[in-house]
């Protein structure tokens, strides 16, 4: 291996390792020190107190069900925005990334506005004797809200680079549309699809703001896990916010590793192709 | 292969035009119910009690405080955050050291961490629970439910931004200009300037603008290390919160217009940079994985 020439590397990593070490490593130590200190039986029984459990059962069901439509809702966008050229389709790309452009305060007011019994939405609804606002299913309108840009960027630049001549090839062997779509092309957008799912529900599981507004905060049915974090702190209660808050923590750093294990598979991939 | 092609293209797999036009149906109609109603009605509730109330809704003095807040806020955290980005972005993709992957790993977690955990992360560093808490305050220093925790918050959650716009590029271009720059005697600085920052700028500017908007529209994080105090430390996130649960919905929508308008402004300007080629090299959404693509490189 060569010498490397360029100068620099004691500023920038010096600067790099500084500010990761006082704005990212030192504030999660403290919650992991804080937490540990509680002991294994007063942490346990804390992070499996009843109301807890139900708040996790909420964020997990309701981030699934989320997850669930943009996987479907998400490869159907990605899928139009790539193969077809229609009045519009540049405006509907850039709006993609509304989700998270839009802060998600103002989200959650204005969907809570759309689906609340009086709004646009929740008004049609009311009529069919669905309501959304301040339910579990509001939960996951904000969370796939939220969220929606994961699945279609990381679908979108897989399903633009496929290579024509292996639909054609099915094609010329007699393949139906939906055969080859099962067969030859999703195959192909599985490792994109799996990240950007596990991008999605990490998301959704973390997802404050928008959900807030629109959840109704009921503890037992319709409280996140996050709200729960929150108002244990409101009470003074820091203990139990800290050990809430570092399942939080143990469940984003699961998720991250799945993320990257995916990853990793999805770039084996796209390099052997 | 393009030898047998003649003429006229043979239809793709989805050319269907009933099957065609049946999807872009679909997905035109769930997606303006799902993300250009909200954008819509933000407008139309904001005026819902005439224009008058949404013009004395933004001069009044707290809203006032909490744009100074946001913006103050956003001038001290993302050029701080840019420094930083282009510093971890030269060290980890101008060497190599071990650790450069674990170093990825550190720089992406804020990327997946609830916003609510890292307040409560912050609160016990600079809280009166946390490890420096007792200390401040025997100084009278504050942190915690003033401008400094916001600013940090604020710094945490976007801390990957920039570097991971630039971290693929500079990966991608490699390091043979740098290398000529500097064997034909030109100063780290001067190589950085000249030859690096062209050809990263766009790039650059794409990940301010994204790391802007966020900063601009923290809530949880914010929300935890603040202490809502009207007129003190309310950003503007926070205030449309207040007005929202004070009843005043026209008041709250008409806050929350201005921070609608700054995400489409960042919208524009992301396309516009994207144009420019920006966030156009090909990465994954986790950075993490380039400087594994670039080891297993035979």
């Amino acid at each position: 291996m060569k010498r490397n020439v360029l100068p620099g590397l004691p500023l920038s990593l010096g600067v790099t390792l500084f500010y990761v070490g006082l704005i990212v490593v030192l504030p999660l130590a403290a919650l992991a020190f804080k937490a540990a200190s509680l002991g294994p039986s007063d942490y346990w029984a804390i992070i499996s107190s009843p109301r807890a459990v139900a708040s996790y059962r909420v964020t997990v069901l309701c981030a699934l069900g989320a997850t669930v439509f943009n996987l479907v809702f998400g490869l159907a966008l990605a899928w139009v925005l790539t193969r077809y050229r229609f009045p519009g389709w540049r405006f509907v790309d850039a709006m993609v990334d509304l989700p998270f452009a839009l802060p998600t305060a103002v989200a959650g007011i204005s969907l809570t506005a759309l689906f609340a019994s009086n709004g646009w939405f929740g008004s049609v609804l009311a009529d069919f004797g669905i309501k959304v606002a301040y339910t579990p299913l509001g939960i996951m309108v904000a969370m796939a809200f939220t969220s929606l840009p994961f699945i279609v960027r990381t679908v979108q630049p897989v399903l633009e680079d496929l290579d024509p001549a292996l639909e054609e090839a099915a094609q010329s062997l007699g393949g139906s549309d939906w055969t080859i779509f099962r067969k030859v092309i999703l195959p192909l957008l599985t490792p994109a699809i799996l990240a950007g799912l596990s991008l999605s529900f990490a998301r959704s599981l973390g997802e404050f703001g928008a959900i807030i507004f629109i959840a109704g905060n009921q503890p037992m049915s319709t409280e996140i896990t996050a709200l729960l974090v929150f108002i244990r702190l409101e009470e003074y209660d820091y203990q139990a916010a800290a050990a809430i808050a570092s399942v939080l923590l143990i469940t984003a750093f699961v998720m991250l590793a799945v993320t990257n294990i995916l990853q990793a598979r999805a770039l084996r991939y796209t390099v052997r192709s | 292969m393009s030898a047998i092609r003649t003429g006229r293209k043979p239809p793709r797999v989805g050319d269907n035009p009933l099957f065609r036009g049946l999807l872009i149906g679909i997905v035109l109609i769930v997606g303006a119910i799902l993300v250009l109603a909200p954008l819509i009605l933000i407008g139309f509730q904001a005026f819902s009690d005439g224009w008058r109330v949404y013009a004395s809704t933004l001069v009044h003095p707290d809203t006032r405080h909490a744009i100074l807040l946001t913006v103050i806020t956003a001038l001290i955290a993302v050029p701080i955050n840019t420094i930083f980005g282009i510093a971890a972005a030269w060290a980890i993709t101008k060497f190599d050291f071990p650790g450069r992957r674990f170093l990825l790993v550190l720089i992406e977690i804020p990327f997946s961490i609830s916003p609510i955990v890292a307040g409560v992360a912050y609160l016990f560093v600079y809280g009166l629970q946390g490890l420096f808490g007792p200390v401040l305050d025997t100084y009278e220093i504050k942190i915690l439910f003033a401008l400094p925790g916001i600013i940090l918050a604020s710094m945490f959650v976007t801390a990957p931004f920039v570097a991971r716009e630039l971290i693929p590029l500079m990966q991608a271009q490699g390091r043979d200009l740098e290398e000529a720059a500097t064997s034909l005697g030109a100063s780290g600085w001067r190589t950085f300037l000249t030859v690096t920052l062209p050809n990263i700028k766009w790039a650059l500017l794409y990940g301010v603008v994204l790391c802007n908007a966020r900063v601009m529209g923290e809530f949880g994080a914010v929300s935890v290390v603040s202490g809502n105090i009207r007129g003190q430390t309310n950003t503007l996130p926070l205030h449309i919160e207040l007005l929202y649960h004070d009843y005043q919905a026209a008041g709250a929508f008409a806050s929350a217009s201005i921070l609608a308008i700054l995400a489409v402004i960042t919208i524009i300007a992301k396309v516009a940079l994207e144009r420019q080629g920006a966030g156009r090299v090909p990465r994954p959404a986790l950075v993490t994985q380039v400087a594994v693509a670039s080891e297993t490189k035979p």
